[in-house]
């Protein structure tokens, strides 16, 4: 099997897809954030500046998720056909909650009804939270595991999708995401709406704090087979550390009002957390917790040598492109937001 | 046909075909918003930008709808098409990922500052966005077509596995990606997207200057749309036979399909006409030998019938295939006559005066609309029952896991959302296009008298 750097290339793949969904997770992590909080915002005003806020980026922040769907396809096909078809009815929400959370941003400020704005500004918030929601439904079950027999067909149920842990994964990635978009709101508002952003990290921090704690607590009583990385690598019990450590460093930068600095550990924490969850999948992308020949390792799933390497090409050269646009376009709509013409 | 795959397909056609009003729009438009921010920068003339900024604003709208539309596309191989997803993965996923990472970030990235950057970044700065943004359009339709084509005319790639661990892997990146319709079928598929935008430009500047409403600007906008769509209509011409010669060589069944050719003799191309499937005759009007003349020129040289291929890898819907094959092609010539008899009027300093035409343009956004939509229903009926022709058949491509309830479910959703999607997208552009261009005072002035319809 071909090597870079020591590692065959579907490991690349499988670091190359964490990193676009973990860029994923920070960038559009924020948007979906800032519209779960939305209807917090009371005055017209300061819904309106919240929005633009999100308004020249949101969509190159969604632009990752088509990436790493498409990098799933590429690279490893079995995995993406499976996962989207026995998660067929929780993905059909998830296009439907997208597509309404576009159209609520394009048509709010299309129209001066109160009741129109209103009717928008629900719509946005609900389809961002329900974004959320979902990817931390599917992640639940994900990191516990989803029935599949020996060659690889469903065997579970869709209810069983909604049990406990699973939910409580949803939550907790809710409430980052909060948390992560509030603070990111903080840096872009000035005047009272910023006041009012402090008071909402300062409660969105301590709903993810408390979730965080759960959810840690609960994957080590209830998913054991995360955790057995660290009986064989002990090393690694650096990940849960460096983890808490971010968590609590946020805490502190968020006491000092220190946002960009809160904004950066939030997304550190994004992308740790969906280590963690990479390094208890690895080598394997889907666990079987029906027949353990139901797991589906990368090797199992990966398209030909051939094709990964034409495509770790494409990556090296898109990707830097991708950043140097992302950062482009943020750098150009740096500072505090102001109301303008073009404005939403 | 089993449940689930009458629905996934159902399902399939109608996101698509809802899909596909918005790309080529973006596409066309795109074209355009260049030549006028272009013409802004070369001539400052003010009336330019305020006509750039007009079309941006329902460029947004029409974009962002792509763009939501979109993604459901590229999760629907997955949840739908599982079997699909693992045979061509090697491949189309490929494809379909260069398309994220090279087009769609691109144009995404800079539609931000397209829209929002006008007080931000410096007109050229801003000129550069217009164009990549464009630019990134047509990136996205490359990789898009060049992943179908590769399903008409899979080339560069061998089968490996057997039963449904079988799955198509790439032998040779670049013919796989050149495969023998990609070209052909990208340029009809670009060529039309800009008949798609140039005549919503054509149509809205025509009821402007029907309505004796910012004619200035209108004149110029439709001007500009008239030559990307005159240039385009006969372009369309071209690519549209280079693609038949393909079909003719790769997809025989197909060629015979669309002029409804049963038995294997010299073939005749209808002008319009009826299939009758089951006893295999077709009434209406046609050139004897005119099908065999087109793609071989020789009126006597004979094309293979449909009853020549086994049954069970004949498309099914011959007469459907026929209708919407003819519809295009009489589609694509009106566009031609249309656009250079606006052409010839325009050079003899008579068209804005003509307010028949005028009415004529201002309905006729629907025509590019519809020919795309008909072409595409040809190209992907006509190759049925395949998904991938002559290797994976449609009925062998779905998800083991769905079941026929819940694509009922999601069908019932995605029509209903895309009704309201729809319906406030008309709403929407209707009041953007009643509100106009922001107009400065000075540029409200009459336009010259030669040119004023109100004299006549």
């Amino acid at each position: 099997m071909d090597t870079i750097l020591g590692l065959d290339l579907p490991t690349w793949w499988f670091l190359l897809i964490g990193a676009l969904i973990s860029g994923y997770g920070i960038l559009d992590g924020f948007d979906l954030g800032a519209g779960a909080l939305h209807l917090f915002f009371r005055k017209e005003q300061s819904r309106r500046i919240a929005l633009n806020a999100i308004g020249p980026v949101w969509d190159g922040n969604e632009v990752w998720l088509v990436i790493g769907a498409g990098a799933l396809f590429a690279a490893f096909p079995l995995v993406y056909g499976t996962l989207l078809s026995v998660f067929y009815l929780p993905f059909i929400l998830l296009l439907l909650a997208i597509i309404f959370r576009a159209i609520s941003i394009e048509f709010r400020s299309k129209e001066e009804m109160k009741w129109w704005r209103t009717l928008w500004d629900v719509c946005y918030c609900l389809s961002s939270s329900t974004i959320a929601l979902l990817f931390g439904l599917i992640l639940g079950n994900l990191i516990q595991g989803i029935p599949l027999d020996k060659d690889y067909q469903f065997v579970g149920r869709l209810r069983d999708f909604f049990n406990p842990y699973a939910l409580l994964i949803s939550v907790t990635v809710l409430s980052l995401f909060m948390l992560h978009g509030a603070m990111y709101l903080a840096m872009k508002t000035e005047d009272r709406l910023y006041a009012k952003m402090t008071i909402l990290i300062n409660q969105t921090s301590k709903f993810f704090i408390l979730c965080f704690i759960t959810a840690s607590m609960a994957t080590l009583i209830y998913v054991p087979h995360m955790a057995a990385i660290f009986h064989k690598y002990p090393v690694m019990f650096a990940l849960p550390v460096s983890a808490v450590l971010i968590v609590l460093n946020m805490r502190r930068m968020i006491e000092k009002r220190r946002y960009l600095r809160g904004f950066i550990s939030s997304a550190v924490t994004t992308a740790l957390l969906l280590v963690l969850f990479a390094s208890g999948l690895y080598p394997n992308l889907v666990l079987s917790n029906y027949d353990v020949r139901g797991n589906i390792s990368i090797y199992e799933a990966a398209s030909t040598d051939g094709s990964l390497r034409t495509m770790l090409l494409f990556a090296a050269i898109g990707m830097p492109l991708v950043l140097t646009y992302t950062v482009f376009v943020f750098w150009t709509f740096r500072g505090k937001v102001k109301l303008e013409d073009t404005s939403y | 046909m089993d449940h689930v795959e009458i629905l996934s397909r159902i399902q399939f056609a109608f996101t698509i075909a809802f899909h596909y009003i918005y790309p080529p729009l973006s596409i066309g438009l795109g074209v355009c918003l260049v030549f006028m921010e272009g013409l802004y920068l070369k001539t400052k003339d003010k009336v330019y930008e305020e006509l750039t900024r007009f079309w941006v604003r329902i460029f947004a709208l029409i974009f962002g709808i792509g763009v939501a539309t979109g993604i459901v596309m590229e999760f629907e191989f997955g949840t739908n098409w599982a079997v699909y997803s693992r045979y061509v993965g090697d491949i189309f996923g490929s494809a379909l990922a260069a398309e994220g990472i090279f087009a769609f970030a691109l144009e995404s990235a800079f539609l931000g500052i397209l829209i929002f950057g006008w007080n931000r970044v410096s007109p050229r700065v801003h000129f550069l966005s217009t164009v990549l943004v464009a630019l990134g359009s047509m990136f996205s339709a490359l990789w898009i077509v060049v992943a179908n084509s590769w399903q008409q005319t899979p080339t560069g790639y061998r089968i490996e596995g057997e039963g449904l661990k079988a799955r198509a892997v790439v032998t040779d990146f670049w013919e796989m990606v050149f495969n023998p319709s990609s070209i052909e079928r990208y340029s009809h598929v670009l060529i039309g997207a800009f008949l798609a935008g140039s005549f919503l430009v054509l149509s809205v500047s025509a009821w402007y200057i029907l309505k004796r409403k910012y004619v200035v600007h209108s004149q110029k906008a439709f001007t500009i749309a008239l030559w990307v769509a005159a240039v385009s209509s006969l372009g369309q011409l071209f690519t549209g036979h280079k693609s038949a010669e393909v079909i003719t060589k790769y997809q025989p069944a197909k060629l015979a399909a669309v002029e409804g050719h049963f038995e294997t003799a010299p073939a005749d191309m209808y002008l319009l006409g009826w299939v009758d499937a089951k006893k295999q005759t077709v009434t209406g009007l046609k050139i004897p030998g005119g099908l065999s003349f087109l793609v071989h020129q020789d009126f006597k040289k004979p094309i293979p019938g449909l009853n020549s291929f086994k049954p069970e890898n004949r498309p099914g819907a011959i007469n459907f295939v026929f209708q919407t094959y003819h519809l295009m092609v009489a589609i694509g010539m009106t566009l031609i006559g249309l656009c250079w008899l606006a052409i010839f009027l325009l050079y003899r300093k008579k068209l804005f005066q003509n307010r028949w035409l005028m009415g004529v343009f201002v309905g006729s956004v629907m025509l590019p609309q519809i020919a795309n939509q008909v072409g595409w229903y040809t190209a992907e009926v006509g190759r049925q029952p395949w998904v991938v022709y002559g290797l994976l058949r449609t009925s062998d491509a779905l998800s083991q896991a769905v079941k026929a309830e819940h694509v009922l479910i999601s069908l019932i959703l995605f029509t209903l959302v895309y009704v309201i999607l729809f319906v406030l997208f008309i709403y929407l552009l209707n009041k953007k296009i009643q509100h106009g261009p922001d107009v400065a005072q000075e540029n409200l002035e009459s336009p010259p008298s030669k040119f004023n319809p109100s004299l006549i």
